[in-house]
């Protein structure tokens, strides 16, 4: 036996430096590029690409959260979507209350769609929005209360595997409803937007895009950090053996469900995390962000990338969303959500590890045998 | 082992039951329908603390799911199980309360965490905290990597430790399995036909094994079609049929019951 067996694998392993090395390199150099060149410059980053790429950074982080339940627990969320607009929403109303007098209407207090509605007071649970701290509170805690709740429940039940990804659906689709009817109070269909400043920084101003871009990659660098300090640590050892043999973690003495309740309300505060820092970036948050076609498109992403590898997910997220971009804006528009399908078919049949997880299994075939038990791979399986 | 001699051959049902209060384990008209389909027909037997069972019977005896019943699986229509002298009432509790008190099951399909190592595998099944939070931040203690050592001695698993447990051969599952078990320290041991698909060496070195664990002060049930192993082990055999015991005593006894060959011949 060699004394490697017995030592824990890193807290960051190579291809995680790599990809810390990158997103430090991106998140310095974008900013930098965006702010100090002239816009007639070679290396000139335009501050639209800049919000862009801000976008792509808040969809990895989202990725990365869906990754940390699906890759590591079998916990297959079709709802993901949710939690990320509830903390997109969070922000929203802060931002919002940012706007005054500024408003079409010019109230004070209320936002424009109330005044609309002809709402005279403010409705209680948009108390404290106008206090960031309090906002950014909401950003963690609606998502969470909501996962804990749904996953208290859910799991406690054990309901598992394809039932489990159904309930998930159901729930971003009624929260999509909800939020469609103007009573609610979050502004209806048209959701909340007009944004005029945060923290009192002029929102659309380069230097704040420039900080949120900034933050966005700070946001997804610790969120990494975070999902690997869980996944190798004896709780996240748990997690993978429930993905693998449910039961016989229970007849070993672990409440499967408590293990799994808090992988889903971590992942549920890191997916609100990420919609809090996609709002201000995009300008607007609405009941859309709740459709469950969204959902299903965090799971792509993930599966492009590779399940159960952190890193993989949110490359997948970058590059499937790059080519959105890129195939959304010319002739091929029309056939876009075609070539979204395929790809995830075409993933499933040849790259059933996605894009690192192959990489990995490239790399353990080329090495020799007697080193072969370094880090154990996750091997997942099929979607459950 | 006196007992055993005194014991009468046919004696079927009951024999040689102890009390409740004396009893480990203690099952009194234990019955479990299924649909119509009675898997245990008051089923009653002990298990004395320090013992180890050869439980045997043809397939749908009854035998998994009295398994299913000890360990909480399966909730009983009728009937009695307790632990540890009758304190404990087995049939209000769940699977991971009853693990906690200290019985352990083996499946009869191996399962290990495959994509865990195997030295990972024992790690998870250490005796030691269970619950979620305090796990995020766990150290691995000296007393910990000591006691994880000594397991692999017995299961001779030591230079496969940094295998992933899907690597392993159908019998290394079997005794890593088994090692998992040790490793929860429980008073009680379920084994669910541990031999089944081994070869011969690897029976022998199981019966071994199992035996070892039962000298070290717990106790065993084992079930088993492999009559080979049974006499390997040595030890009283339980018949069960259609969900109640059949006959009780030495392998030997238990093979010359008329009932029991007329059971398993189909005379």
């Amino acid at each position: 036996m060699s004394p490697s067996d017995t030592r824990p694998p890193a807290l960051i392993p190579t291809n995680g430096l790599v990809f810390l090395g990158v997103l430090a390199a991106v998140a310095v150099l974008v900013p930098l590029l965006n702010l100090t060149t002239s816009p007639d410059a070679a290396v000139h980053v335009p501050t639209y690409v800049v919000s862009l790429l801000g976008k792509y950074l808040t969809y990895a982080l989202l990725a990365l959260s869906v990754d940390l339940i699906w890759g590591y627990v079998g916990i297959l969320s079709l709802g993901q979507g949710a939690f990320f607009a509830l903390g997109g929403y969070a922000m929203g109303m802060y931002l919002m209350r940012q706007i005054g007098t500024r408003g079409v209407y010019g109230d004070p207090v209320l936002p424009d769609f109330m005044v609309f509605l002809n709402w005279k007071e403010l409705p209680w649970f948009w108390y404290g929005f106008d206090l960031f701290p309090f906002a950014l509170l909401m950003v963690v805690l609606a998502p969470g209360i909501l996962a804990l709740v749904f996953g208290w429940f859910a799991f406690r039940s054990r309901v598992t595997g394809v039932y489990l990804s159904i309930i998930t659906q159901a729930m971003t689709f009624a929260l999509l409803l909800a939020f469609f009817r103007n009573d609610m109070g979050f502004g209806g269909n048209n959701g909340l937007t007009d944004f005029k400043d945060i923290l009192g920084f002029n929102i659309q101003s380069d230097g704040t895009r420039a900080v949120l871009f900034f933050l966005s990659a700070l946001a997804l660098g610790l969120g990494y950090v975070l999902c690997r300090f869980l996944v190798r640590s004896h709780f996240g050892k748990v997690l993978i053996a429930i993905r693998d043999a449910e039961t016989r973690v229970r007849f070993t003495g672990y409440r499967a469900e408590n293990y799994k309740l808090v992988a889903f309300v971590v992942s549920a505060m890191l997916a609100g995390i990420a919609g809090a820092l996609y709002v201000p970036q995009v300008g607007i948050i609405n009941p859309s962000e709740f459709s469950p076609a969204n959902s299903i498109e965090i799971i792509v992403w993930v599966a492009v990338g590779g399940r159960g590898t952190l890193v993989g997910a949110a490359l997948g997220a970058v590059l499937v969303n790059y080519a959105k971009t890129y195939f959304t804006s010319g002739f091929l528009a029309p056939y876009w959500l075609f070539m979204l399908g395929g790809l995830f078919v075409a993933v499933t049949l040849f790259l059933p590890k996605g894009i690192v997880g192959t990489y990995y299994e490239w790399r353990e075939k080329r090495r020799p045998p007697a080193d072969a038990a370094g880090e154990p791979l996750p091997d997942p399986k099929p979607a459950e | 082992m006196s007992d055993i001699e005194t014991l009468e051959p046919a004696a079927a049902e009951g024999a040689a039951r102890k009390t409740l209060t004396e009893a480990l384990l203690y099952l009194d008209g234990v019955t479990v329908t299924f649909d119509g389909f009675r898997a245990l027909n008051a089923l009653s037997f002990t298990i004395d603390p320090g013992e180890m069972r050869a439980i045997i019977g043809p397939n749908g005896a009854g035998k998994t799911t009295m398994m299913d019943v000890i360990t909480g699986k399966t909730r009983p229509d009728k009937g009695d199980v307790f632990f540890d002298g009758g304190t404990t009432d087995l049939t209000k509790l769940d699977e991971t309360q009853i693990v906690t008190l200290g019985i352990g099951r083996k499946f009869q399909k191996p399962t290990v965490f495959e994509s865990h190592t195997v030295l990972d595998n024992l790690r998870l099944a250490l005796k030691g905290q269970r619950r979620a939070l305090p796990n995020i931040f766990r150290r691995e203690t000296a007393a910990a990597r000591e006691r994880i050592d000594e397991i692999f001695e017995t299961i001779k698993l030591t230079e496969h430790r940094g295998r992933l447990g899907g690597a392993l051969s159908h019998g290394q599952k079997q005794w890593l399995e088994i090692g998992m078990l040790l490793a929860q320290d429980p008073r009680l041991l379920l084994v669910d036909e541990p031999v089944a698909g081994m070869t011969d060496a690897e029976t022998a070195q199981t019966a071994e094994l199992l035996r070892e664990i039962n000298a070290n002060g717990h106790s065993v049930v084992v079930v088993e079609h492999d009559m080979t192993f049974v006499r390997d082990l040595g030890v009283r055999v339980l018949c069960l049929h259609e969900g109640s015991v059949l006959a009780e005593g030495t392998l030997d006894q238990v093979s010359a019951n008329e009932r029991v060959i007329e059971v398993y011949l189909g005379r």
